[in-house]
C-alpha cells in the first residue's frame, strides 16, 4: 500500500500540487469576481509574484518564507498602483484595460532580459516547495475568504457586486472595497506563482499571457461564483481534464475556450450553483451558500 | 526623416482606426464588448493568406475575400453565441466573457491549423514600387493602405450619417427596445452589423500583414489590446472618437518606435491609456460610461 | 438646532439646461416633509444633489449647518442621510435580513483580527446587528420573510425592505423617493400609518410623492417645485389652495394619480 502511494506521489505529485496552485489562481478571480469586477490580470499576478520570488531565492539566496513574503507583497503594490486610476472604470472598461496591462507586464518581463532572462525564461529556480506549502496555502486562503465572506466586507462586496451606486449610498466605501479585493486577489495570485515557480524550476513570460489568465477565468465560472467550493471544483476539472482525455492536451487551449463560451450559453451560474443545490431536501432557502 | 515617419504613422494609424472601428460598431450598436475581434482580426490575414497562395486570387480579391470571410464568421457568432444572450438579457459582462473564450478557441485553432511559424505573404504579390510625392519617398503599399483604409471609413460614416440604414443603426444604438417599436428589423441589423464589423477587423488583419510582412496566429493578440486602448480612449460607440483615437495610436507608436526603441512598441497604447486615465478619468473625449440600457 | 437640512439657492444646470433655480427651503427635524410637482420638475435630481450623486451648479446644502457639497455619497450617508429609490435598488440574489444588515454596514465596529478569529467582538456586532435587522423588518411587517430572497417580494413589499434597509443606516433623515408608486390603496394606507409610527421614534422623513393624498394625509410641510423652481411652500391646506399650484397641476389635485413606477424624471 505504502509503495503505491509512493509510486503515485513520484508520478503525479506534480499534478496534485499543480492542483493545489490553479485553485489558489481561481480563488483570486473569484475574489474579485465576487465583487462585481472583472479583473483579467491575474495572470501577469501571478507572473510578477513568480518572478520576484525566483529572483530573490536565486539572485539573493533569500529564504523561502521571506520569498514567499515578497512575492505576494509585490503583486498587491502592483495592483495598487494600477488599480488607483483603472478601478474608477466600470465592468467592461475595468476588463478591457486589466486585460491590456497584462499584455504589458509580459512585455516588460521580456524587456528585463537581465533581471527576468526574458524571452528564453529563468532556469534552475531552487525546488523549495513541498506539498505542505501548497496544502498550508490553499486551506489558508480557503480560510480567509470564508471568513470574509461571512463578515461585513463579504456582505460589502455582494452590494457592491449588485448596485454600486446603492451600496454606496448605504455608507459602504465602494472605491476601498474593490481595492481591497482587487490586491489580495493580486496577492492570491502571486502567492499561487512562487509556490508554482519553486516547483517547476522554470518559468518564462508566455506562461503568464493571456492563454493562462483565460484558462483561470475558466476555472472559476466552470465552478460557480456562487460559493468558494465552485472554483475549486472548477479547477481540478480544467486541470485534470487534459489528464483523463489525453487527445485533449494538444488542443488545451481550444478546450479552455470552447468550455468558457459553453458555460456562458448554458450554465451560466457555473456548475456549483444555488439553483439545484436548492432542490437538495433539507436545504434552506438562502444564507450563505456552503 | 520626420515626414517619412509621419507618413509610416498614418498608414499605421488608419489600420487601427479601421480595426477599431468595428469594435467600436459591435459596441454601438450590439452593447457587446467583442474581444473575438482579435482573432477575426488574424482570420482575414489567414483568409488572404489562403486566397493568394491556394486560390490563386489576386491581392485586391483576396481583400475582399477576407472581408466576406471575416464577416462571415462575425455574423456566426452573432447568431450562435451573442443571439442568445440577448434574449436572455445577461449582463454586459457575460457576452464579454463568451467572446474572449471564443477567441481563444480560434487562435489555438489556427495555430493548430497553420504551425506557429510566421508566414509571409508571397512576395510577387506585394507592390514594390515607390512614388515620391512632396520629397518623400512613399511605397504603394502604404499608399494603398491608407486608401483602402479611407474608402471604408468614408463608406461608412456616410452610411451611419445620411442613409436610412445608418438612422436605423443610430436609433438601435439609443434603445433596441424603442427601435423594436419602431418597426426596425433589429436582429436582421444586429448580424449586419456584426458582418461589417468582423469584415473591417478583418481587412486590418491583411493590411497589416501587408505592412509587416508577418502573419502569426497570435497577431490578434497585440491588436486586441491596442484596440481596447483606443476604444477607451475615444469613447466607445463613438465612430469618430474611435478613428481620431486609431490615428493618434498610430502617431505615437512609430514616434516612440523612432525615438525610444522597438521592443516596447505595443506597450505604447497602453501606457498612454493609463496616462491618459491618470489625467481625465472619461477617456480624452469625455465618453467614457457604460451604455444606457 | 432649528433645521435639519437646508438648502439655498441651489441649481443645477446640465449644459445649457436648467433643471433647477435657486431652490431653497428647509427639513425641520422631527417632521415628515414633502416636495411635489408635475413630472419633469427636478424633484429626484434634488435628491440626487442631497446624497452627492450629484453636484449643484451653485448654492450650498447643509447637514444640520455643516455643508455636503464636495463629499462622496458614502460619506453623506455616514453623516446620517440615507434614501430609497425611485426604480427600486434593492439587493436581489440577498435574503431580506442580508440586505437590511449592508445597511448597517458603518455601524459594525469589528477590524480584520475579529472578524478572522471570530473574536467576541465580532460575534456581538453580527448578533446585534442580525437583532436589529430583524426589529426593522417587523417594523415594515416584513419580519415573517426574512430569510427569503428579496427577489421573490411583491413590488409593495420590496419598496417597504428598501424603507427598513435605509433605516438601518440610522440617519438623521430619511429620503423617500416615490414611496407608494405602484402600490394599491390598502398599502398605501398600510404604508402611511408605518411612515407615522416611524417618525414617532424620532427620525426625519423628506418625501417625493405624486399622490396627492398621501402627500397631504402624512406632510406637515410641502415644497412645490415646477420647472426647477420652487412655487409655493407651507401646509397642506395652504398648498392645496395656492393658485399656483392648482394652474401647475391643472386640476390634478385632488386625483389619486399614482405614476407608473419608472416615470418620473
Amino acid at each position: 500500500m505504502i509503495d503505491y502511494l509512493d509510486n503515485f506521489w513520484s508520478v503525479y505529485s506534480n499534478l496534485v500540487l499543480t492542483l493545489g496552485t490553479n485553485a489558489l489562481l481561481a480563488l483570486s478571480i473569484y475574489l474579485t469576481l465576487s465583487c462585481g469586477m472583472l479583473a483579467m490580470a491575474n495572470a501577469a499576478f501571478m507572473g510578477i509574484g513568480a518572478y520576484t520570488s525566483a529572483i530573490l531565492t536565486m539572485n539573493c539566496g533569500w529564504p523561502f518564507p521571506a520569498a514567499i513574503a515578497a512575492g505576494m507583497a509585490m503583486p498587491a503594490l502592483v495592483a495598487f498602483i494600477i488599480g488607483k486610476p483603472t478601478l474608477r472604470l466600470s465592468g467592461v472598461y475595468l476588463a478591457m484595460a486589466t486585460l491590456a496591462f497584462g499584455e504589458v507586464v509580459r512585455l516588460l518581463i521580456i524587456r528585463a532580459e537581465s533581471l527576468t532572462g526574458g524571452a528564453l525564461g529563468l532556469n534552475g529556480i531552487p525546488q523549495l516547495t513541498q506539498w505542505w506549502h501548497v496544502l498550508l496555502a490553499v486551506v489558508l486562503v480557503l480560510f480567509v475568504l470564508a471568513r470574509l465572506r461571512r463578515s461585513k466586507i463579504g456582505r460589502a462586496f455582494e452590494a457592491i457586486k449588485e448596485d454600486e451606486t446603492a451600496a454606496g449610498l448605504m455608507g459602504i466605501d465602494v472605491n476601498g472595497h474593490k481595492m481591497l479585493a482587487f490586491a489580495l486577489g493580486a496577492a492570491i495570485a502571486g502567492l499561487a506563482g512562487t509556490l508554482d515557480a519553486h516547483l517547476t524550476f522554470f518559468i518564462g513570460p508566455q506562461e503568464f499571457g493571456f492563454d493562462r489568465g483565460v484558462e483561470i477565468l475558466t476555472m472559476t465560472i466552470l465552478g460557480g461564483i456562487n460559493s468558494l467550493f465552485g472554483p475549486v471544483l472548477g479547477s481540478l476539472i480544467v486541470t485534470l481534464l487534459p489528464e483523463l482525455l489525453s487527445s485533449l492536451k494538444d488542443y488545451r487551449a481550444v478546450a479552455n475556450g470552447l468550455i468558457l463560451v459553453l458555460i456562458v450559453l448554458f450554465l451560466p451560474k457555473g456548475l456549483w450553483n444555488p439553483d439545484w443545490m436548492r432542490r437538495l431536501p433539507g436545504l434552506r432557502k438562502k444564507g450563505v451558500a456552503p | 526623416m520626420l515626414e517619412q515617419q509621419l507618413f509610416n504613422a498614418l498608414s499605421l494609424g488608419c489600420v487601427y482606426a479601421l480595426f477599431a472601428l468595428g469594435f467600436t460598431l459591435v459596441f454601438g450598436v450590439l452593447g457587446v464588448v467583442n474581444l473575438s475581434q482579435g482573432a477575426i482580426f488574424m482570420l482575414g490575414a489567414y483568409a488572404a493568406l489562403t486566397a493568394i497562395v491556394r486560390l490563386h486570387m489576386p491581392l485586391w480579391a483576396a481583400i475582399a475575400f477576407a472581408f466576406a470571410f471575416s464577416g462571415l464568421v462575425g455574423m456566426l457568432i452573432d447568431r450562435i453565441v451573442l443571439k442568445p444572450l440577448r434574449r436572455r438579457d445577461a449582463p454586459h459582462l457575460i457576452p464579454m466573457i463568451a467572446t474572449i473564450g471564443l477567441g481563444l478557441a480560434i487562435n489555438s485553432l489556427v495555430q493548430g491549423a497553420f504551425g506557429a511559424e510566421n508566414q509571409r505573404f508571397p512576395s510577387e504579390v506585394l507592390p514594390q514600387d515607390s512614388l515620391v510625392i512632396a520629397g518623400i519617398s512613399v511605397t504603394v503599399l502604404e499608399l494603398g493602405i491608407i486608401l483602402v483604409s479611407f474608402v471604408l471609413m468614408t463608406v461608412l460614416l456616410i452610411t451611419m450619417k445620411k442613409t436610412q440604414l445608418g438612422r436605423a443603426l443610430r436609433a438601435i444604438a439609443e434603445s433596441p427596445k424603442a427601435a423594436r417599436l419602431l418597426g426596425i428589423n433589429v436582429d436582421g441589423l444586429f448580424m449586419l452589423t456584426s458582418f461589417v464589423a468582423a469584415g473591417l477587423g478583418g481587412v486590418s488583419g491583411v493590411l497589416i500583414g501587408l505592412y509587416s510582412n508577418a502573419l502569426f496566429p497570435l497577431m490578434g493578440q497585440p491588436m486586441l489590446h491596442k484596440g481596447i486602448a483606443v476604444i477607451i480612449l475615444g469613447g466607445m460607440g463613438d465612430i469618430r472618437g474611435a478613428m481620431l483615437a486609431g490615428l493618434f495610436l498610430g502617431f505615437a507608436e512609430v514616434l516612440s518606435v523612432a525615438y525610444i526603441g522597438s521592443d516596447m512598441r505595443d506597450a505604447v497604447a497602453f501606457g498612454l491609456l493609463f496616462l491618459v486615465l491618470l489625467v481625465r478619468p472619461k477617456g480624452l473625449f469625455g465618453s467614457v460610461q457604460e451604455r444606457k440600457v | 438646532m432649528s433645521e435639519l437640512l437646508e438648502l439655498t439657492n441651489v441649481s443645477r444646470h446640465f449644459g445649457g439646461l436648467k433643471v433647477l433655480q435657486d431652490v431653497s427651503f428647509t427639513v425641520r427635524p422631527g417632521t415628515i416633509s414633502g416636495l411635489i410637482g408635475p413630472n419633469g420638475a427636478g424633484k429626484t435630481t434634488v435628491f440626487n444633489l442631497i446624497t452627492g450623486l450629484l453636484a449643484p451648479t451653485t448654492g450650498d446644502i447643509t447637514l444640520a449647518g455643516a455643508s455636503l457639497l464636495g463629499r462622496k455619497p458614502h460619506a453623506i450617508t455616514r453623516s446620517g442621510i440615507a434614501r430609497t429609490f425611485q426604480n427600486i435598488r434593492i439587493f436581489k440574489e440577498m435574503t431580506l435580513l442580508e440586505n437590511v444588515i449592508v445597511g448597517m454596514h458603518r455601524h459594525l465596529d469589528y477590524g480584520v483580527p475579529g472578524l478572522m478569529f471570530a473574536l467576541p467582538k465580532y460575534r456581538a456586532a453580527e448578533k446585534r446587528a442580525r437583532d436589529r435587522a430583524r426589529e426593522l423588518l417587523s417594523w415594515m411587517k416584513l419580519d415573517h420573510m426574512a430569510d427569503d430572497l428579496a427577489d421573490n417580494l411583491s413590488y409593495g413589499a420590496q419598496r417597504r425592505l428598501e424603507i427598513a434597509r435605509a433605516l438601518a443606516t440610522e440617519p438623521r433623515l430619511l429620503l423617500l423617493d416615490e414611496p407608494v408608486a405602484g402600490m394599491n390603496s390598502t398599502e398605501k394606507t398600510a404604508l402611511m400609518r408605518e411612515i407615522v409610527n416611524i417618525q414617532c421614534r424620532g427620525y426625519t422623513i423628506f418625501m417625493i410623492e405624486h399622490d396627492m393624498r398621501f402627500v397631504m394625509g402624512l406632510c406637515e410641510e410641502i415644497s412645490v417645485l415646477n420647472f426647477g423652481k420652487i412655487i409655493a411652500h407651507g401646509g397642506p391646506e395652504q398648498i392645496r389652495n395656492d393658485p399656483q399650484v392648482i394652474e401647475a397641476y391643472l386640476g390634478r389635485e385632488d386625483d389619486e394619480v399614482s405614476v407608473t413606477p419608472g416615470a418620473g424624471e
